[in-house]
């Protein structure tokens, strides 16, 4: 058998379109399916160009060619609203789901987290948090895996142009979202998540900043290298992952200053908020694929 | 210039943009003194929160010596007359905070984005409108585009339920003309119901000149401190205002002596650094920076040895927006590392 698994990208907006290209280098994952509900979208119609099965009636005008194209996984970048309901639909035959909405049904993922526990048991879907809590929890995770965190803090900032209007009519679900997986997957007792949006032409790279508070005297040694190795487990799928400053210390303070810079593959490589959420989700499918192929997790059956 | 019988209402803004001043310190029994002084000085309007709003409470911009509930539930059942507003960012609070505002009894939300950002205020400012609540947008850094961007952003907030517009010079840049121009196209443009509001700061001594533009422009609120207690220079000194609005007739509902009083016996006591126009301050407002960087500025200065005045006109440059203070110590780290300091 291929080992590659075979997949549909719901949403052919700027998240897909950057997913497919990234996707036709994987290894793991083969893109086969390019779902939209508008047949005149510049998506689909790229999505086809690119070779892709297309349909414009979203998932429900696919569901049935499943089984045949042996689909195996899918990545939703719509919205939170509709993310329900294709899961349902989507892991009844199967599919595991990949979920870049901020519906959060799922366990959120950060890969270099909890990716490979999530991938060992199977879990049908996972969510992708925000692009603010992929940047930022892998960092908060390296402090905590030290010693105990009290609290921790993040401030994304991004480029206005790399924020789409579904963010900005539910900022509040960003924060909230990320301040949250801040404590379940970044490791902190309690968490809070702060983003801003900047207009500067050009536009800035993105940029973030985590603060953490340990209870007792922070380790430096031991975090320092807990964050330089974190950085380079994120630079294997987001090279661009840089640490600009730190870690600094100020009493049980513990601060670093990171910058996101994408691929460019669809997006412009200062949208790395929106490549470390891409990157990530394929990350994901990926860690799945590996499993399977090694045969420590058995995809559903299917007749 | 005629404001004679012009309606002006002031709007306090000591406990809330004085609260960057304070590093957010001020105690309970201090905003209770202040607000109640001000009730009686007749000031109409009085701004309680967090520096940086609701939900400001934060590593990145400093914890409060208190949250926002309680400094609000310390101050609103000791006023009589005045009204208490909110200030409200998104992307820090939330309309958690909004609804929590509400309950201690908040009159007044003010929703603050960046001048072109508008649209993330969507749910905050129609949650508001929708509690009937007075909902204003707060434009920030309005010195940093046109007055037709101004005016589109505006019209945005109008359109989410907001029934007051403010243009803000958070970096106390402008001249009296732009803040004329701008308050005239809004006034202009907007819907005749619609309020408009300035707030400005004192970087270039321009304060007292740009709020008297604002008002002859079309503007009916204005916002100030009392003895200027605010980020950078401060904001417009309402006591100096209030002064100038008496000597041009202007119809404020303010006892001149009385807010003197609140300023001088109050006010500058707790002032842990004089208020004025020092380098630092003037380079705000030279270069048009957000007036709270000043005291992160300072402390980079003093922690990594890079004067404060060249980090904030590096700031300037690159076009940082209000609320990325944690650029300031990344920023001063990065210099200092060129420089061979650490």
């Amino acid at each position: 058998m291929s080992k590659k698994l075979k997949a549909v990208i719901i949403g052919p907006g700027n998240i897909g379109t950057d997913l497919l290209m990234k996707m036709q280098r994987s290894e793991w994952v083969e893109p086969v399916w390019m779902v939209g509900i508008d047949p005149e979208s510049e998506g689909l119609k790229r999505a086809k160009e690119m070779g892709m099965k297309i349909s414009s009636t979203g998932i429900d005008g696919m569901l049935d060619q499943v089984i045949k194209d042996d689909i195996r996984v899918a990545f939703d970048a719509t919205s939170a609203y509709v993310h329900a309901e294709n899961s349902r639909k989507l892991n009844e035959l199967g599919v595991i789901m990949v979920d870049l909405t901020p519906a959060a049904i799922g366990p959120f993922c950060v890969p270099p987290v909890n990716l490979k526990k999530h991938a060992s048991q199977l879990e049908m879907n996972v969510n992708m948090v925000t692009c603010g809590g992929q940047a930022t929890i892998p960092m908060v995770a390296a402090v905590s895996q030290v010693q105990d965190v009290e609290y921790g803090e993040i401030v994304a900032t991004v480029s206005s142009r790399s924020i789409g209007p579904g963010t900005r009519q539910n900022i509040d679900e960003f924060t909230r979202t990320t301040a949250g997986a801040v404590e379940a997957v970044g490791g902190a007792d309690r968490g809070k998540a702060i983003i801003i949006v900047n207009p500067a032409e050009p536009p800035l790279m993105m940029r973030d900043t985590v603060h953490c508070l340990t209870k007792e005297k922070p380790d430096q040694a031991a975090i320092t290298a807990s964050v330089h190795n974190m950085v380079k487990e994120v630079q294997k799928y987001v090279p661009g992952y840089k640490l600009v400053n730190g870690p600094i210390f100020d009493g049980n303070k513990v601060s670093v200053f990171m910058e996101v810079e994408g691929l460019g593959d669809f997006l412009p490589k200062y949208a790395g908020n929106l490549d470390i959420m891409t990157a990530a989700g394929l990350r994901t499918a990926e860690m799945f694929a590996e499993e399977a192929y090694n045969g420590t997790i058995t995809l559903p059956e299917r007749g | 210039m005629d404001l004679t019988g012009k309606k002006v209402t002031l709007h306090d803004m000591s406990l809330r943009d004085g609260m960057h001043a304070k590093r957010h310190q001020l105690s309970l029994e201090q905003m209770v003194a202040i607000s109640t002084g001000l009730d009686d000085a007749g000031i109409p309007l009085i701004e309680v929160t967090h520096g940086d709003g609701l939900g400001g409470s934060s590593l990145n911009y400093g914890f409060p010596a208190h949250t926002d509930e309680e400094y609000l539930n310390a101050v609103i059942p000791k006023i009589k007359n005045a009204k208490v507003s909110a200030l409200l960012l998104p992307g820090i609070g939330t309309v958690d905070h909004l609804k929590m505002a509400r309950d201690c009894g908040v009159n007044t939300i003010r929703v603050a984005t960046h001048c072109t950002e508008a649209d993330v205020s969507e749910q905050h400012i129609g949650m508001a409108a929708k509690m009937d609540m007075d909902t204003v947008g707060f434009l920030m850094m309005a010195h940093m585009v046109s007055a037709e961007k101004i005016l589109e952003q505006a019209k945005l907030m109008e359109s989410y339920g907001a029934n007051c517009i403010y243009c803000t010079d958070s970096a106390g840049y402008m001249l009296p003309d732009e803040v004329s121009e701008k308050i005239g196209l809004l006034r202009s443009e907007l819907n005749p119901n619609t309020e408009l509001g300035f707030h400005g700061h004192h970087n270039m001594g321009m304060a007292i000149a740009n709020s008297l533009a604002a008002v002859d422009a079309g503007a009916n609120r204005i916002d100030g401190s009392v003895a200027g207690l605010g980020a950078g220079a401060g904001n417009t000194p309402l006591e100096v205002f209030v002064a100038v609005l008496d000597r041009m007739h202007a119809n404020h509902g303010v006892d001149l002596y009385k807010i003197m009083d609140v300023a001088e016996d109050l006010v500058v006591p707790l002032m842990d650094q004089p208020i004025r126009v020092d380098r630092d301050a003037l380079t705000l407002g030279y270069a048009g920076v957000y007036s709270s960087f000043l005291l992160f500025a300072q402390r980079a200065e003093a922690k990594y040895g890079i004067q404060a005045r060249d980090i904030l006109v590096e700031l300037g440059r690159r076009g940082t927006v209000g609320g990325q203070e944690d650029m300031i110590e990344d920023l001063a780290l990065t210099m200092a590392k060129e420089k061979g300091l650490i």
